[in-house]
């Protein structure tokens, strides 16, 4: 066969299953939908906070919970694994936001 | 009809190593004959075969095709005319290694987006011209030098040249296989196409499907017959 | 030039460049390989991590506007009888459309050597003596609505509840290691002081308010603490991106390495190719036929390994649960939730992981051939 033919059939192929995962991944997301609802409600219904990933430490399980002196955050948007977890700083615009959030410049002392 | 008036050719112009390979060649190429152009070893033959079909410009001098002034053209114009106008035959074949003598043959018409078929079936025609037909797709490295030279001939034609430039075409020939390209070269010149040849082999020079000898030496012409 | 005389023209040039892959057959579909699975590695990372986020944020997108966590010297401390009642007295809060005491904990069980979460809902109606349970412990435990499971509290009795229910295995993500009980039998296993909570929680209905609220409360009631779910969304999106980021810094190795390893392949131009450039341009191509054809074998490697790469990511994240990056994505778990992410894809991440495929390759196969067919065809009569 034309060399030329042949890539034409191969890429024809592989766009269409690219294009294939994209309708596919529509078809899963709205087959999930009702589940996605579901654990919605659960979430509002028991009130939770945090998806059940990380059990492995009573401190990990609810990382948004956590002590403000445990390993997350003293840093008023340091969210984090590790206090040094990321590479750059939180913007600035962020930090404002969240500052008169944060106990410690929020009352004087 | 090419005509070059006053052509000089320099390598590395300018520089310690500056040389003059040619140095004023007035010459006329008449139509639908065969020329040859003689001379020893470092005289300038090859560099006269790449002015007159368009590979490479001269340093001065003036080349008309057809009653036209071509070497000012921008590069662009210059590779279409030599892609219509001529056909080349290197000394070395210049064949592309891992395709077919037919695939080879039908490379110079890519440019000009014929269908396929089309260019396959005149490729195929060819090389039954030249004895060829059964080899049609032998990878071209696996042929001899006689058949690598026929394909290589093949290829020159493919675009229907008007001119057909051959460099020392019998150099890598033996005398059997040199007396074979001469007679495709008689057939070539009876479809009535203008040749233009280098060589140094008597037994092209001086055979009959010869119309012109021109002699040179240092990059001069020193006869013409 | 008519449009059929382009495409032919193209596809003589392709075919011309793919008669030159198959040249190097085994080198060439070694490059195509590793490229795509190099764009393999990257994109399941992509697809990943952006389910993950994503997903995790539309769950937790209802979760309670504020938490209020009490603190005493600087830690989490139980909310005492009264606080409550307390803010709604001396706080006017506008927009609280509903502020609730919550009573949640960990256990830990040395059995399967984990941690569950043990909560009393409110307005989940659970007879004493029963336990509804997320299915990581149906699994780990192997429980089912009607069994009886005996649980050692801190204060060294032994509780035995019967298994009223299992939760939806759908819900995995969020309750995978639940256990909801009556608010007494929670008290009684704890010895939770009688009146208190372990933090509050409160939903507002605007959302503009929330941060006015959360400073009112801040400063009214300068031991409490505050969270928004915002931050918890947020926390969430660092995470998952950190998470991502480690991946992508281990793997940056590997991209250098491809990317060096390409260029080398494409960039470097063998004497047979510079060879086979002079025969093409003395034969009638034009300096741009040539670029052309260098383009082409660029964009096809390159487009192929980024479809197939692609494509056979997106089988391996959302058909086959992404089982090779799976814990450094998701984390490491005794109880691991078990769930099927729904495809969310951000086609900017596509496009971006596209353009750094496709358009370096592409243009380190052109760079040296954009050299070699400028110069001058005539050299080929003297090779
Ligand atoms: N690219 C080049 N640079 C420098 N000198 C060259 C180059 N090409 C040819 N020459 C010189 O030009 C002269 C003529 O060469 P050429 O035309 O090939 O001779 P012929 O074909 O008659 O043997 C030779 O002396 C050769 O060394
Ligand atoms: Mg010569």
């Amino acid at each position: 066969m034309r060399p030329a033919n042949l890539a034409l059939i191969v890429f024809a192929s592989a766009i269409g299953a690219f294009a294939l995962s994209f309708a596919d991944a529509a078809r899963l997301r709205a087959q999930s939908e009702s589940a996605s609802a579901e654990t919605a409600r659960l979430v509002e219904r028991l009130g939770l906070t945090d998806p059940a990933l990380f059990t492995e430490a009573r401190y990990t399980r609810h990382p948004t919970q956590a002590d403000l002196q445990s390993a997350f955050q003293d840093h008023p948007v340091a969210f984090e694994h590790f206090p040094t977890g990321s590479l750059v700083p939180p913007p600035a615009g962020i930090l404002n936001a969240y500052e008169n959030l944060d106990r410690k410049t929020a009352a004087p002392d | 009809m090419i005509e070059l008036t006053g052509i000089r050719k320099a390598f590395n112009q300018g520089r310690h190593n500056e040389y003059w390979a040619l140095s004023g060649i007035d010459l006329a190429i008449p139509d639908q004959r065969v020329t040859a152009l003689r001379g020893p070893s470092g005289s300038g033959k090859t560099t006269l075969l790449t002015i007159l079909g368009c590979l490479a410009r001269p340093t001065e001098g003036r080349v008309r095709l057809k009653d036209e002034d071509i070497s000012g053209l921008p590069e662009r114009f210059l590779t279409e005319i030599r892609r219509r106008t001529f056909g080349f035959i290197f000394q070395q074949f210049n064949l592309i290694r891992g395709l077919s003598a037919l695939e080879n043959i039908i490379l110079p018409a890519y440019p000009t987006g014929q269908p396929r078929q089309a260019l396959l079936e005149k490729a195929e025609a060819l090389l039954a011209g030249v004895d060829l037909g059964q080899r049609r797709d032998a990878q071209v490295e696996w042929l001899s030098g006689g058949e690598q030279q026929r394909v290589a001939i093949c290829r020159a034609l493919i675009n229907d040249p008007e001119i057909l430039i051959a460099d020392e075409p019998t150099a890598n020939l033996d005398t059997k296989l040199s007396k074979e390209f001469l007679g495709i070269l008689e057939k070539l010149a009876d479809q009535g196409r203008t040749i233009v040849l280098t060589s140094h082999d008597p037994l092209v020079v001086d055979s009959a499907v010869v119309d012109f000898v021109v002699t040179l030496r240092d990059g001069r012409i020193v006869d013409a017959k | 030039m008519p449009m059929k005389t382009w495409i032919e023209k193209q596809r003589h040039l392709i075919d011309f460049t793919l008669a030159s892959l198959a040249r190097r057959k085994a080198k060439n579909l070694g490059l195509l390989f590793i490229y795509t699975l190099l764009v393999f590695v990257l994109a399941s990372v992509a697809l990943y991590a952006h389910a993950l986020r994503t997903e995790a944020q539309k769950v937790l997108a209802s979760s309670p506007e504020i938490v209020l966590q009490r603190l005493v010297a600087g830690r989490h401390d139980l909310i005492p009888p009264g606080y409550l009642e307390q803010i709604g007295q001396n706080v006017r809060l506008r927009g609280v459309q509903k502020m609730e005491g919550r009573l949640w904990g960990y256990y830990y069980d040395s059995v399967v050597k984990a941690n569950y979460t043990f909560m009393a809902p409110r307005d989940m109606q659970i007879p004493r003596g029963e336990i509804i349970v997320g299915p990581a412990l149906e699994r780990s435990r192997g429980l089912a609505a009607g069994n009886g499971i005996s649980f050692r509290s801190y204060s060294g009795e032994l509780h035995t509840f019967i298994v009223a229910e299992v939760l939806p295995q759908t819900s995995e993500l969020v309750s995978a290691d639940l256990v909801l009980m009556h608010e007494e039998d929670f008290r009684a296993f704890f010895k939770y002081p009688e009146g208190h909570w372990t933090d509050i929680a409160m939903s507002v209905a605007n959302p503009q308010e929330v941060r006015n609220v959360a400073i009112k409360l801040l400063s009214t009631l300068p031991d409490s603490r505050p969270i928004l779910r915002d931050e918890v969304l947020r926390t969430y999106a660092s995470i998952f991106d950190w998470r991502e980021g480690l991946m992508l810094a281990l793997l940056s190795a590997a991209i250098l390495a491809f990317g060096i390893f390409a260029w080398e392949k494409a960039a470097g131009l063998s004497a047979e190719e510079r060879r086979e450039i002079g025969i093409l341009k003395a034969i009638g191509w034009e300096t741009g036929d040539v670029i052309k054809m260098k383009f082409w074998e660029g964009l096809l490697v390159s487009l192929l390994a980024f479809l197939l790469g692609y494509v056979a990511a997106y089988l391996h994240v959302f058909h086959l649960d992404a089982m090779i990056f799976e814990p450094v994505l998701k984390g490491w778990a005794v109880l691991y939730p078990r769930f099927t992410l729904p495809p969310h894809i951000d086609g900017l991440q596509i496009a971006t992981l596209f353009f750094f495929t496709v358009f370096p390759y592409t243009a380190a196969v052109l760079v040296p051939i954009w050299r070699a067919a400028t110069t001058d065809p005539d050299t080929v009569m003297r090779s």
